[in-house]
């Protein structure tokens, strides 16, 4: 091996150089990024930028070459990338406070531009950030609270997104889609209210239905006995002085025939039931 | 110890073609001396090796030119000497068993170097990992030739170019994956169209469509997938009033129209993400009023028990009216047939019943004061004795 390396020393340094000199001007570019070549602050040639109706395979990845030293490589992710916005508290033209908590997918369109305006990706987002936070508290801002919960979030995001993409065209950016991830009330008395209402809605709820099953059970009582009287008067009313005999028979019995009270009877000799007492006479 | 201190010779040479430390094995070889290597830190014990025992010893090593095994000009201690002799390793010095310090591989057949046959061997392990791509059932490969997207392959085996050149990668496609929001049992309130508050938990279940658009679209494809679950699921829920998703077919509309919704977003992405169903776990009311909901449920159920037992006491009436008319209808049935015979049989029937469970006092004519036996029943019985008396 030494033997080698004293013979061959230039030869070898000289292919060495040559491997690094290749290897640093030659640019491996993915499917998932995009890269400017910037020389001397500025940015030149741009490799696999994002077009929209290429598909995989054939974009601009591959292998590409720069020239070493003079021009250096920015690579740009050119996937759709998450723009956070911090929590922000909206309130709604009814003065409702609403915790609102969003998200934006942009992806970068022009490289160029973006190099130029602000470098990196992550500056895109730094700057991008506080639009984001305003136009989202602007647009929602004009919206009542009952509205930004139900059918016209749909409108607002799309006014949302193209405020913001309008925006983010100056850093070369593109903003797919504004969603609202969270839409809840503040902590403390918001909260608080909610559920205070909540609470008295279902006590209210509560003492209905107990007030209803009362109403109802009464009416069911009622009925019955309105219905029982209708089967007495069709029976009874049939012969009513033959009733008054049976019913007073029934009622002798149960009031006297009972052997839990002991009851004296006190009788006249001319009392009906002793009628035959006498002998005929 | 002579033995192995020749093989040490021959693997010092192997492994490093000329050892560039100076040939310690050789010092060795010539006078069995470990120190001596060491005691010549100049190098002078180069020229050791050359002695005609270590050369006869063993065959050559064939990659170092012929006779310029000792005649290199550099030369230097041997630190393997030195080690062996004054490093922490030293007192084990080759005895050591294999594994120690000083193991050396027994020589390749034919008493070549191992060199070739090793780096084949990488060459080879390189080429077969890189090359050669077993797939599961589940999985599938984006290839990428210098970045750029080639083919996806399959299930299988698969062969590609070597790694700097081809990389592929490989994912679980058909497999379907689970997350749930929110994780574990925390609270997630979530505002219901009637601005209620409902805590509610759900599953998304997702897979990989596309696995190109899936691998190249997206920067956070499984952060992504989960941000669109929760802004799909609380518009969704926004949408609804509270009690309707609390009910079966309220919450089947919004794991419905979640579902539709993601699909419709990550199709917008392209992100190659394919939903196959959104389950609610439950819904329940926030934990500061679950009080006042249960008071609701359990106004329900009083409510309910007030009705049926309503239900039965209305039973029971219009049983017992029925039951009286009933028999009433029997009895004034014979009593037509023979209305005196009929009524005076009962009338008799019914004083038997009656007076043969009591006292019974006949007073028999005016002016006779009766007998009664307690004092109680002389005052009860004045008024009733007094009628009679006055017939």
């Amino acid at each position: 091996m030494n033997q080698i390396w004293q013979s061959y020393k230039v030869a070898i340094i000289a292919m060495l150089v040559a491997l690094g000199a290749l290897l640093s001007s030659v640019i491996v570019v993915p499917e998932s990024e995009q890269v400017v070549i910037v020389q001397t602050g500025n940015p030149v040639r741009v490799y696999n930028q994002f077009r929209p109706k290429v598909p995989y395979g054939q974009t601009d990845a591959g292998v590409h070459f720069r020239i070493p030293f003079v021009e250096t490589v920015q690579r740009i992710d050119k996937r759709v990338r998450d723009l956070d916005m911090q929590p922000q508290q909206v309130l709604s033209t009814d003065q409702l406070r609403l915790e609102v908590d969003a998200f934006a997918r942009y992806r970068i369109i022009d490289p160029k531009r973006m190099v130029r305006t602000v470098g990196s990706t992550e500056n895109v987002e730094a700057q991008l950030s506080p639009i984001f936070s305003s136009v989202v508290r602007q647009e929602l801002g004009r919206r009542s609270f009952a509205s930004l919960l139900t059918a016209e979030r749909g409108n607002t995001m799309h006014n949302i997104r193209d405020k913001l993409d309008a925006e983010a065209r100056e850093y070369g950016a593109q903003v797919l889609d504004v969603r609202i991830k969270r839409a809840d009330l503040p902590q403390g008395s918001p909260l608080q209210s909610a559920f205070a209402r909540m609470q008295s809605a279902r006590e209210q709820e509560a003492a209905t239905t107990k007030a209803t099953g009362l109403r109802d059970a009464q009416i069911i009582r009622a009925e019955a006995d309105a219905q029982a009287a209708k089967i007495y008067a069709d029976s009874f009313g049939k012969d009513p002085q033959f009733y008054d005999f049976y019913r007073a028979m029934q009622s002798y019995d149960t009031t006297f025939g009972s052997t839990e009270s002991e009851s004296s009877i006190i009788l006249s000799p001319d009392n009906e039931y002793l009628r035959q007492f006498r002998g005929n006479r | 110890m002579e033995r192995m201190g020749g093989l040490f010779d021959r693997i010092a040479l192997a492994m490093a073609g000329k050892n560039p430390w100076g040939g310690s094995g050789g010092a060795d070889g010539g006078n069995g001396n470990d120190g001596e290597g060491g005691d010549t830190p100049a190098g002078d014990g180069g020229k050791q090796p050359d002695q005609p025992g270590d050369r006869s010893r063993g065959p050559r090593n064939p990659w170092l030119p012929g006779g310029g095994n000792g005649e290199e000009p550099r030369r230097s201690a041997s630190i393997e000497d030195i080690f062996k002799t004054r490093g922490p390793e030293g007192p084990r010095r080759r005895p050591g068993g294999p594994g120690g310090p000083n193991f050396r591989l027994p020589p390749a057949p034919g008493g070549r170097s191992w060199m070739p046959l090793a780096v084949t061997g990488v060459v080879g392990l390189w080429l077969a990992f890189s090359m050669v791509h077993q797939l599961g059932p589940k999985e599938q490969g984006v290839v990428t030739t210098f970045g750029k997207y080639s083919s996806t392959i399959g299930s299988g085996i698969s062969l590609t170019l070597p790694w700097p050149i081809q990389d592929v990668h490989v994912e679980q496609v058909s497999e379907i994956r689970i997350f749930q929001i929110p994780e574990g049992d925390a609270e997630k309130l979530m505002l219901t169209g009637d601005q209620n508050l409902v805590n509610l938990s759900y599953l998304v279940r997702w897979s990989i469509k596309d696995l190109k658009q899936y691998r190249f679209q997206l920067a956070e494809p499984e952060n992504t997938v989960r941000e669109v679950a929760e802004a799909a699921m609380r518009a969704s829920v926004a949408e609804e009033p509270l009690d309707s998703v609390f009910s079966g077919e309220g919450r089947s509309n919004i794991e419905t129209n979640v579902r539709r919704r993601m699909q419709e977003v990550l199709d917008a992405y392209r992100s190659g993400v394919q939903i196959h169903g959104v389950e609610i776990r439950k819904t329940d009311p926030p934990s500061e009023v679950e009080e006042a909901f249960k008071a609701v449920s359990a106004a329900q159920q009083e409510a309910e028990t007030y009705k049926n037992q309503a239900e039965a006491a209305a039973q029971q009436v219009l049983a017992r009216a029925q039951g009286d008319a009933a028999a009433f209808d029997k009895v004034y049935e014979q009593y037509r047939l023979a209305p005196e015979v009929t009524r005076r049989r009962m009338y008799y029937e019914t004083m038997e019943r009656v007076l043969s469970r009591t006292d019974k006092t006949i007073v028999e004519a005016n002016g006779v004061t009766p007998y009664l036996p307690l004092p109680e029943i002389k005052k009860r019985a004045a008024p009733v004795a007094k009628p009679a008396g006055g017939q």
